[in-house]
């Protein structure tokens, strides 16, 4: 008999990720067009209030202990390996994020087995699993058939609507033991926060992102300009970040802050696959890119090919004076 | 007169006083003199006795004729004059000592001889007025980079004496001249001032005598002190010239770079010593006005202290570089070689910023943005990091496909250069080029893929090594190719073929740049203006077209051709102002220190023209230094950037 | 201090890539190979760790096309050793590599123990695995990925290292030596070394070539690709065109009708 879907439910300090609902979504797809129950599993220390809001599942493994307080790959891959080998689910969804990163390794070698990574789909296929997965920074798609069983996936941010992963019920938890120790060899000391300065870009309603394509330092002033006039603020991806241009906390991406603002303009920013990771669920996308091939097109729902130091100034002076005809009307 | 040689002082015959300060001159000159050449001995060697018919032309179109100067027309006039009476004063000068050292000796001082005292009376009160102008043009109205230093006025006030002692004992012997020996001109003026000023002819010759003492000990001073002042220029400024670099691509021969005495030439140290700090380099460099950290003059300056407080053995390991000069400073040039245009004594700013370069780029200290440009160009052969299969995907929309010169001959190879054919912004004048010279039936071809960066920025940020490959590949690729000539549409692929290839053989490959090949049909009839084009435009001369290859006719015959209105800009031709791209620095993130751009300051300059409508240009990074420049300076609305290429497709096209 | 770099050899994307005729693997006629950019920022941090602590730096790389580059640049920049595996299946995925190399730093003489092992924290193709957890649990060593500082105390044989999580937060953490770092970014960009320095180092020093050690068993790749082939482009945004000025209006009219202006 063929086990259950297992979904790694991601936790860190005390909140479920927002991508463990974006699996929970896939999991249950999956469960349901192979005929058996989805599990998500929850470790962590003291989590097991967060449990209460995985009901998309059909129950709940909390995994608590207080050797699983901050992520460690190998002790978390060390905590999964007995319970997997007792309960033998069929496939065991893993979100890839800088928090799990490196555990499904490291659970595939333990259970002697290979793992699937980059997934950005999964598909049920007369009674098995074909993944679609993200090569070559996304340049090309592998169709995978996992052979070994428990399938390990890594799955990859954005595969279904978060809120699809969301449900009403209490699902029924069972407190499983965990079978641990502290790291002999890897000891946490603490967590350093970014200086959020006065701007939580997480919180704003409008973000007008910058990017590489925006040439200079001096430039990052043009886009504030329109930030302000939109009254929202300025972020930008990586590179920007990395160049001292904006302060960390205004990093956009996978290493930096997923936003959903109501409207995202990326301006001169190409698309990288860990940027968008950070924006795909804003309400609006509009990107500003003289490369015609860049991916951020595909994620954005308007999109144009200029310079960016073109047509901002244009925008701001446009939205400036909308802004004024109403407020004389 | 009395003789001031035979005279005698208390007791000691005037010569004796003579030899006595003499020998002391001449060992404090000596001293110093020959400590320079010691440093210079241990510096690098370069040969610089080639072409020696053309050097001797340098010196007597530089020094004699004192070219350069004349560039600042008012100080350029009055420092001929000051220089052709330093001429004749050190001449008069050594005659005199000459006869004050060996009185035994039955020549004549040169005061005594007629037409030689009024030449020098007449080109001594000249030189006066010369030097007032001087000293009013530095100590009130002073230009920049030009100091009011210790050092200036002790100078000025030293010539000043010795031109004015000259002249009073000129007056002072016409005072006590008797009735036969009838006054001349300029001494005879003085005498007579003298005269109505009280002084009587009793006192004349003793006064003569202390006007000749005077002379000659301030000149004997002078002499000290030269070759510890900035005056040394007197001495060095005409080996300099002799010296000169002859080649136009302006590079120091091979090495890895510079950072300590011995590892310079010698003929870079020699800019140090040849310099007269007059500034003309700084008020002519594009960086240095926008505020960067580079000044031509200082960097000269450093390398003067270099030579001046090293032990004449080596070096003592100082970090010249780092320490005095800072990278920043060397990375701040654009190599547009105004400063050497400028130079007087033709000192070599490039060459000492191309060797500091190389050493920074040995150690890998390269600023920021270079060494992805530079990794890609080792990569793909560009800098803007795209494969080298989409070189020529800009011909995809032209209609036809251009020939092939890897496979099949044609009289002409284009060599697009990496701007024109990856820059989204200048695709379309590529393809305006293409479809003008397809239409006149001009046999051209393009080598596709095969292109790679010629390497002449590549050279100029320091990276031999980079270069060589790229050199070594394109070499053996135009090898390859089959074509008569070669022209192209960057200025920079332009000098580096002409002047840094020589397997190209350019006997048999005629390099050209595209405005030269334009200007030929259109000399030919091969390619007729349709109609003249109404427009006001001007023209910027780039740097690697004009100052580096003196190409400035062609892109004026090419306009003149179309019909258009030129109005050139006040810094045209030689005085060109470079727009800031070049040196790698189109490359480099930008030096966050300056107030502008030295584009702004271009653009800003052609929008000042009365009626201008284009401002047009004949290098790609012209296209987009001058395009970003309009925007940032909101001139936008007020100027156009075309390039020449898109104003012949239009008066071309029926 | 004993510092091993693992670098590999990934599809270059700036070229276009193509899938061969099979239908499953990449066409390999235009295919170009660099040096994958998290081991090169691995190598940049070896290097830093060995100016600061001074120590030798091995990289050790899997045979593939264009890894010679790769590795006598590697050794232009500064490390001591360069050491090529060769005669492994060239079509190996991220899981056989990381047993090979395993093997392989088992077995040559003298490369372990070492203090730490630095590998990219990941690659584009790690499709089935990523090497830094999976060397740590073949070597049985402890392992941290997504690492962008590094401090060692030599004498307590621990280091410091800065892991990153999501919003900016890094998390800092004691790792026992030896120990495998997955390296997300060196403290410093790499370094540039100019090509003079990297032909002189093809010129003056040597590459060892080491053949592959037979693999007993785990040299197989557990999972098979059966197709691959370009993403469908699904969404592409709705383009706009036109002037600034005529752009500018039509955005205003865009963000009017979400109440945004």
């Amino acid at each position: 008999m063929a086990g259950n879907v297992w979904v790694l439910a991601e936790q860190w300090r005390g909140q479920l990720s927002e991508i463990t609902y974006e699996v929970l979504a896939l999991g249950k797809e999956l469960a349901t067009a192979l005929g058996c129950d989805l599990q998500a599993v929850l470790l962590g220390h003291n989590v097991k209030p967060l449990a209460a809001s995985l009901g998309k599942a059909d129950s709940v493994l909390c995994l608590d202990h207080s050797a699983l307080a901050t992520p460690v790959a190998e002790i978390f891959a060390h905590a999964l390996t007995p319970i997997i080998r007792a309960r033998s689910p069929q496939a065991i969804l893993m979100p890839l994020t800088n928090v799990s990163l490196g555990v499904a390794s490291l659970l595939a070698e333990e259970l002697g087995i290979g793992c699937v990574n980059f997934c950005r789909d999964v598909r049920a296929v007369d009674g098995s699993l074909q993944t679609r997965s993200v090569l070559y920074g996304g340049k090309m798609e592998a169709i995978v058939k996992p052979a070994q069983r428990p399938a390990i996936l890594g799955i990859l941010p954005g595969v279904r609507p978060p809120d699809e992963g969301l449900a009403e019920t209490v699902p029924p938890i069972e407190d499983v033991t965990v079978d641990v120790q502290e790291s002999s060899s890897i000891r946490w000391k603490r967590y350093i926060e970014p200086e959020i300065g006065d701007v939580d870009i997480s919180k704003q309603e409008v973000l007008v992102s910058v990017g590489r394509g925006l040439q200079s330092p001096d430039n990052v002033a043009v886009a504030a300009e329109l930030a302000e006039a939109l009254g929202g603020a300025v972020c930008g991806s990586r590179p920007v970040i990395d160049q001292g241009w904006l302060p960390l906390s205004r990093q956009v991406g996978k290493s930096g802050v997923v936003v959903k603002p109501k409207l995202y303009l990326a301006a001169g920013i190409s698309g990288a696959p860990e940027h968008v990771e950070g924006m795909k669920n804003s309400e609006l996308i509009i990107a500003i890119n003289t490369d015609e091939q860049a991916p951020i097109f595909h994620v954005a729902q308007y999109g144009i090919a200029a310079d960016v130091m073109d047509l901002l100034p244009a925008l701001t002076e446009a939205v400036r004076s909308r802004k004024e005809v109403k407020s004389h009307a | 007169m009395p003789d001031p040689a035979i005279f005698n002082y208390f007791g000691v015959p005037g010569y004796s006083l003579l030899w006595l300060l003499t020998l002391i001159s001449f060992l404090v000159f000596g001293r110093q003199v020959t400590r320079h050449v010691r440093v210079l001995a241990h510096a690098r060697a370069e040969n610089r006795w080639d072409q020696i018919g053309k050097r001797i032309g340098l010196v007597v179109t530089n020094v004699l004729g004192q070219r350069r100067l004349f560039d600042e027309p008012l100080i350029g006039a009055a420092h001929f004059v000051i220089f052709w009476a330093f001429v004749l004063y050190a001449t008069t000068f050594f005659w005199s000592l000459f006869r004050g050292l060996v009185p035994a000796m039955a020549i004549p001082y040169p005061d005594e001889v007629a037409w030689i005292a009024t030449s020098v009376q007449v080109i001594g009160v000249l030189a006066v007025v010369a030097l007032c102008v001087a000293a009013v043009r530095r100590y009130i109205f002073t230009p920049v980079s030009l100091e009011r230093s210790w050092d200036a006025a002790i100078i000025l006030l030293l010539i000043a004496l010795v031109l004015l002692s000259s002249l009073a004992g000129a007056g002072f012997r016409a005072l006590a001249a008797t009735e036969g020996e009838s006054s001349r001109s300029v001494g005879g003026f003085l005498g007579g001032l003298f005269a109505y000023l009280g002084v009587s002819p009793a006192h004349a010759p003793t006064l003569y005598l202390a006007a000749w003492w005077i002379h000659m000990i301030t000149v004997l001073g002078f002499l000290a002190y030269l070759p510890y002042s900035k005056h040394l220029h007197l001495l060095a400024s005409p080996f300099s010239v002799f010296f000169a670099s002859l080649q136009p691509s302006k590079m120091p021969p091979a090495s890895e770079g510079a950072s300590r005495l011995e590892e310079f030439t010698w003929r870079e140290l020699f800019s140090g010593l040849a310099c007269a700090e007059c500034g003309r380099c700084d008020r002519a460099c594009p960086s240095f006005d926008c505020g960067d950290p580079l000044s031509p003059k200082q960097l000269i300056h450093h390398v003067k202290e270099l030579v001046l407080t090293l032990d004449s053995v080596s070096s003592h390991g100082k970090t010249f570089l780092g320490d005095v000069v800072r990278p920043e400073d060397i990375w701040a040039c654009t190599t547009c070689a105004s400063c050497m245009d400028r130079c007087p004594v033709f000192n070599e700013h490039i060459p000492l910023v191309m060797e500091m370069r190389r050493k920074l780029v040995s150690e890998g200290q390269v600023p920021p943005g270079l060494p992805e440009a530079l990794n890609n160009l080792a990569r793909y052969g560009n800098s803007f990091g795209q494969s080298e299969r989409k070189r020529a995907v800009w011909t995809q929309s032209l209609g036809f496909k251009p020939k092939d010169a890897r496979k099949e001959t044609v009289q002409w190879l284009w060599y697009l250069g990496e701007y024109a054919c990856y820059h989204p912004g200048l695709q379309s004048i590529t393809r305006s080029l293409a479809r003008t010279l397809y239409a006149a039936k001009v046999d051209y071809g393009i080598v596709y893929e095969s292109e790679r960066n010629s390497g002449n920025d590549v050279r100029r940020v320091g990276e031999e090594g980079l270069f060589e490959l790229l050199r070594q590949k394109n070499t053996a690729m135009l090898q390859q190719a089959h074509f008569d000539g070669l022209f192209t549409t960057d200025p920079h692929v332009y000098n580096t073929f002409k002047n840094e290839y020589p397997e190209l053989n350019h006997g048999r490959h005629p390099i050209r740049h595209y405005t030269e090949l334009l200007a030929t049909l259109f000399d030919h009839g091969e390619l007729k203006a349709a109609r003249k084009l109404p427009y006001r435009v001007t023209y910027h001369d780039p740097c690697y077209l004009g100052r580096y290859n003196g190409v400035y006719d062609a892109p004026r015959r090419v306009l003149q051709a179309i019909g258009v209105e030129l109005a050139e800009m006040p810094r045209s031709r030689r005085q060109s102002f470079c727009c800031g791209g070049g040196g790698g620095r189109i490359w480099m993130e930008e030096a966050g220190q300056a107030h502008s751009r030295p584009s702004e300051s271009r653009v800003r300059e052609a929008a000042s023209l009365d009626g201008v409508r284009y401002l047009v240009v004949t290098c790609p990074k012209d296209y987009v230094m001058f395009t970003d420049a309009l925007k940032t300076t909101g001139l936008e609305g007020k100027l156009l950037v075309k390039d020449i290429a898109e104003l012949v497709e239009e008066a071309v096209a029926a | 201090m004993k510092i091993i770099v693992l670098l590999k050899m990934v599809p270059d994307v700036v070229e276009e890539l193509e899938v061969a005729a099979d239908g499953k693997t990449l066409d390999s006629e235009f295919l170009r190979l660099i040096a994958n950019e998290l081991d090169a920022q691995a190598l940049e941090e070896a290097l830093l760790l060995k100016e600061k602590y001074t120590g030798t730096v091995t990289v050790v790389s899997l045979d593939a096309p264009e890894v010679d580059d790769a590795l006598f640049t590697a050794l232009a920049k500064g490390a001591d050793r360069a050491i090529k595996i060769t005669g492994g299946d060239g079509a190996l995925g991220t899981r056989a590599g990381a047993y090979l190399l395993a093997q392989a730093l088992s077995t040559i003489q003298g490369l372990l123990p070492a203090d730490l092992i630095l590998t990219g924290a990941q690659a584009i193709d790690d499709l089935d695995g990523l090497t830094a957890p999976l060397i740590s649990h073949l070597l049985r060593l402890p392992q941290l990925g997504i690492v962008t500082k590094v401090s060692v105390d030599t004498a307590a044989g621990v280091a410091t290292v800065l892991r990153e999580f999501p919003g900016g937060v890094r998390g800092e953490y004691e790792i026992k030596l030896p120990a495998v770092l997955g390296i997300q970014a060196a403290e410093k960009p790499p370094r540039y070394v100019p090509v003079a320095k990297v032909r002189a180092a093809m010129k003056s020093q040597v590459i060892h070539s080491v053949p592959a050690p037979m693999m007993a068993d785990g040299g197989v790749a557990l999972l098979q690709v059966a197709a691959m082939a370009k993403p469908e482009v699904t969404e592409h945004a709705q383009m706009l065109r036109g002037s600034p000025e005529e752009i500018a209006d039509q955005l205003c009219e865009i963000l009017a009708a979400r109440g945004l202006v």
